[in-house]
């Protein structure tokens, strides 16, 4: 089967990412979805606080999935749920499976890639100790609670701050578990200021700073785990050990974009982000295959992968109509002193449709900084922080005619300290 | 009754109910595990041994390479995965070369085929991602991986199949006999037979004791792996073992037959017999004994580890012999016992034999399984096929193996089909990819539950307390 464009993921991303090419005069529109329903992960995510930016309102997830997927439905755009892409081809030649219509190629003149992330597993930690039930990643068993109406456990700790453990600290609670604490590795928390305020504190959950969990203890169910303090490298201090009796361990570590598809088509990823590497709209090292949504970059807020993903959709409506030029000038972006990563990785100028939205994330916490972009040794932008952390991502907008401005062939992204 | 009651549904007794099998001769096999392979069969390297490692003279030598010859074929019929990948053991000093010669000179008298001593020019050029300090090498090209859970699951089912009953979740609590009989006292009841197999794994001791056989000790000795991502699976080919020194055997470096690397075992021997947790300093130490053979192993790309526990036994040798009339000891069958397995068990019954149990072949033994193939390894035409008789091979459930429904559902209903989470992990890899079952788990709790007709609360990960949900929300 031949199609204009096909967008693997029916998540926030995908779905933003249909709406906006089929607004730009793409009609012959494809979405893959691997679930029984569209919305991806904000299924589950019964919580509200999604949609702030974009709606100016408080939504539960589904709520602001919901939002999308009736337009999807009432601009009759196609989709095909529980069907599971297994092969990408860079020529965006794709092969792809479901129970109805069996296996499935597909040739497609651009294709947009938003599958979203997996989390980070205890295998991927290599916690030692036993491998009983009971342990889970903090989606899986949101998945159980939320979705199948299933609790996973009565006395539970929770590793890692990110906001889907700290969502699930209080969803546990609020079924009737007792959620002994919260443990982050690091000195700060990976997730958002208003789920710590929200889901423990508001709860009375303790939250330990530079703890971890070392040993997993029980031979089929778990029984307990052990905890302890670590040094400024995040290695456990002997002697700090605490046992802490529990039948549940949920596992809040990160999130890894699943790639694994934009692998096998040959595009380039960025280390830092395991997301592949894009420009101004979101087009990766492949021509014609472009990417939005935590699959480029693990993202804080649904609001922002929305806005990514319209422009990604925007891109591949310009690319298959043949309005996208890739001979104007180019240059490329840069994070250094504090700033891991800046997405996108290159912008040519006259592309750009008003302005570029770029999103950044720190490495450490740092308070009163700047944050400046330079071209050269020329500022071009600069803003005051006071406190920045790796858990909350920053974003700075510059407008088209700042960007036709560069000089040099690098756009380098920074944070300096104010002077006092 | 039966006539034969084998104590243990690890590799030794699923092979030797297999054996049985073939013959006009009504068994039972009995494990106090809910499935197949829950023991020591589940958790260790694969590998199936050369041969020149054991001492000749010994049994694990003799049982060892005649085990060797016999794997390619067993698989086959059985439709397991087997890959003969060849293993190198790698030299880093002259002494090592010296101790290499000598085994060398030991799989001659043993009597394995197409062994060679390799400099370290061939060496790199058949393992580039060696590391720079190796000089040279022992090759064993009859070096051979396996499935080992999943050979032992094959054994079970074909047994099964010809006639051979299972009672697992059936924990023996006495051994006895009367009047000729052996009464065997267990959780689900009595169970009397006339010829008894003691293949119990790692508690053959205790059994023995019960038999009142000579007395010898299984001393569990724990021995930690990391399991790598299938993206690095290709850093080496073939089996590396190291040059065993007096400080240990060395840590193995090996791809497994479904393309992922693993890194292990250490060895350490412990109190219990059911600890397998593993160890901070054992899963360093690990990792540090692979990068002592291989360039460039990343702890990033581990994807989970785990402990094996072998049942070493206190006589140095495996213990197989008779503790008491109508009775055989299959015992203490530590590495290479994976190897040695399927071929001690014609050796077992050859002793039955001789104590009087009475072998007619059955006519209609059924010699080959088939395996549920996977939907991932169909040709293109066996998917469309099997698209259109069951449209559940259409639906993906794990996404990192590629696992559909299809398959899901074909290992539960299989005879001896899985019945736990474990089980359908052990039998068509859901849940064994990076993600590790992350995003599967929920739907094979799901799948199992609607299959077997119970709630999904009921569904347990593995062993009968390892529940995994506790309830209803409110």
């Amino acid at each position: 089967m031949k199609r204009d464009l096909v967008i693997i993921g029916g998540g926030p991303a995908g779905l933003a990412a249909a709406l906006e090419a089929k607004k730009n005069g793409i009609d012959d529109i494809l979405i893959l979805e691997r679930d029984k329903r569209l919305g991806g992960i904000l299924q589950q995510c019964i919580h509200n606080g999604f949609g702030l930016h974009i709606f100016k309102e408080q939504l539960t997830g589904p709520e602001y999935a919901q939002r999308f997927i009736d337009e999807v439905e009432r601009l009759g755009i196609e989709y095909k749920l529980d069907t599971m892409v297994l092969h990408l081809g860079d020529d965006k030649h794709i092969t792809a499976i479901n129970p109805k219509d069996g296996l499935m190629e597909i040739d497609a003149k651009a294709v947009v890639l938003a599958m979203g992330c997996r989390e980070r597993t205890r295998g991927a930690l290599n916690i030692p100790g036993n491998r009983p039930a009971g342990v889970f990643t903090a989606g899986a068993a949101q998945r159980f609670v939320n979705m199948e109406g299933y609790m996973v456990g009565k006395k539970v700790v929770i590793l890692g701050s990110g906001d889907i453990g700290l969502i699930m600290a209080r969803r546990m609670t609020l079924e009737g578990a007792e959620v002994k604490m919260v443990v982050e590795l690091m000195p700060y928390s990976t997730g958002l200021k208003r789920n710590i305020v929200q889901c423990l504190e508001d709860f009375d959950i303790p939250l330990l700073f530079s703890h971890t969990v070392v040993k997993i203890h029980g031979k089929e169910r778990l029984e307990g785990v052990t905890i302890a303090k670590v040094d400024e490298n995040r290695r456990p201090i002997e002697g700090t050990e605490e046992y802490i009796e529990c039948d549940t361990l949920l596992l809040s570590v990160g999130l890894i974009p699943e790639n694994e598809l934009s692998r096998e088509a040959n595009i380039k990823i960025n280390p830092v982000t395991s997301g592949a590497y894009v420009n101004e709209l979101m087009e990766t090292s492949i021509d014609g295959i472009f990417a939005c949504g935590n699959v480029v970059h693990v993202h804080d807020l649904v609001d922002f992968v929305t806005e990514e993903s319209y422009l990604a959709g925007y891109g591949a409506a310009m690319y298959i109509k043949g309005q996208y030029k890739k001979d104007g000038k180019r240059f490329n972006t840069m994070g250094v002193n504090g700033i891991r990563y800046v997405v996108p990785n290159s912008i040519c100028p006259q592309n750009v449709k008003g302005s570029v939205n770029f999103y950044m994330r720190v490495s450490d916490v740092y308070h009163n900084v700047n944050l400046i972009v330079k071209d050269g040794e020329n500022i071009i932008y600069k803003s005051r922080k006071n406190h920045v952390s790796p858990g909350e991502m920053e974003n700075v907008k510059l407008s088209k005619e700042v960007l036709e401005k560069v000089d040099g062939n690098e756009l380098v992204f920074s944070l300096e300290e104010v002077a006092k | 009754m039966y006539d034969v009651a084998i104590i243990g549904a690890g590799i030794v007794g699923t092979s030797i109910a297999r054996e049985l099998s073939k013959f006009d001769v009504s068994c039972v096999v009995i494990d106090k595990s809910n499935d197949i392979a829950n023991g020591s069969t589940k958790a260790n390297s694969g590998i199936v041994h050369a041969g020149y490692d054991a001492k000749e003279g010994t049994l694990k030598a003799k049982f060892n390479v005649l085990g060797s010859e016999m794997y390619e074929g067993i698989c086959k019929e059985l439709d397991v995965p087997y890959k003969r990948n060849g293993s190198l053991v790698l030299a880093f000093s002259d002494e090592d070369m010296k101790h290499i010669e000598m085994l060398y000179n030991r799989g001659l008298k043993n009597g394995v085929r197409e062994l060679e001593i390799i400099d370290k020019n061939k060496l790199l050029s058949l393992e580039p991602n060696l590391q720079d300090n190796v000089v040279g090498a022992l090759y064993a090209k009859t070096g051979a991986i396996v499935s080992p859970f999943e050979l032992a699951i094959a054994l079970g089912e074909n047994a099964s199949q010809n006639g051979v009953e299972f009672m697992l979740s059936t924990v023996v609590t006495k051994v006895y006999k009367e009047n000729d009989l052996f009464v065997i006292e267990t959780n689900n009841g009595v169970i009397k037979a006339q010829y008894l197999v003691n293949a119990a794994g790692l508690f053959a001791d205790d059994i023995n004791s019960m038999l009142g056989g000579q007395e010898f000790k299984i001393i569990p000795r724990r021995g930690e792996y990391c399991l790598f991502d299938k993206a690095v699976g290709n850093m080496v080919t073939r089996t590396i073992f190291q040059t065993p020194t007096n400080k240990g055997k060395g840590i193995l470096v090996s791809p497994t037959v479904h393309g992922n690397l693993f890194v292990g075992p250490n060895a350490i021997e412990m109190d219990k017999k059911d600890d397998v947790s593993t160890t901070k300093e054992g899963l360093e130490e690990v990792i540090k004994g692979g990068n002592r053979s291989v360039k460039g192993l990343n702890p990033r790309d581990i994807i989970t580890s785990f402990t094996g526990v072998r049942a070493t036994p206190s006589t140095g040798d495996f213990v197989i012999n008779i503790p008491t009339k109508n009775a055989v000891n299959a015992a203490g069958i530590e590495s290479p016992g994976l190897t040695a397995s399927v071929a001690i068990a014609p050796y077992v019954v050859n002793l039955l034999q001789e104590q009087g149990l009475r072998l007619n072949r059955k006519s209609d033994f059924i010699a080959t399984r088939q395996n549920t193939k996977l939907f991932i390894n169909m040709t293109e035409n066996e998917k469309k096929e099997v698209l259109k008789q069951n449209p559940l091979y259409g639906r993906i459930i794990c996404r990192c193996e590629h696992i559909t429904e299809g398959d899901i559902i074909s290992a539960i209903n299989r005879p001896l089909g899985a019945k736990t989470v474990d089980g359908v992990k052990k039998r068509v890899r859901a849940g064994m990819g990076r993600c590790q079952g992350g995003f599967c788990m929920p739907r094979v709790v799901e799948i199992l539950a609607r299959e077997l007709n119970v709630s999904p609360i009921e569904i347990t990960k593995s062993d009968k307390d390892s529940y995994i949900l506790t309830g209803e929300t409110k």
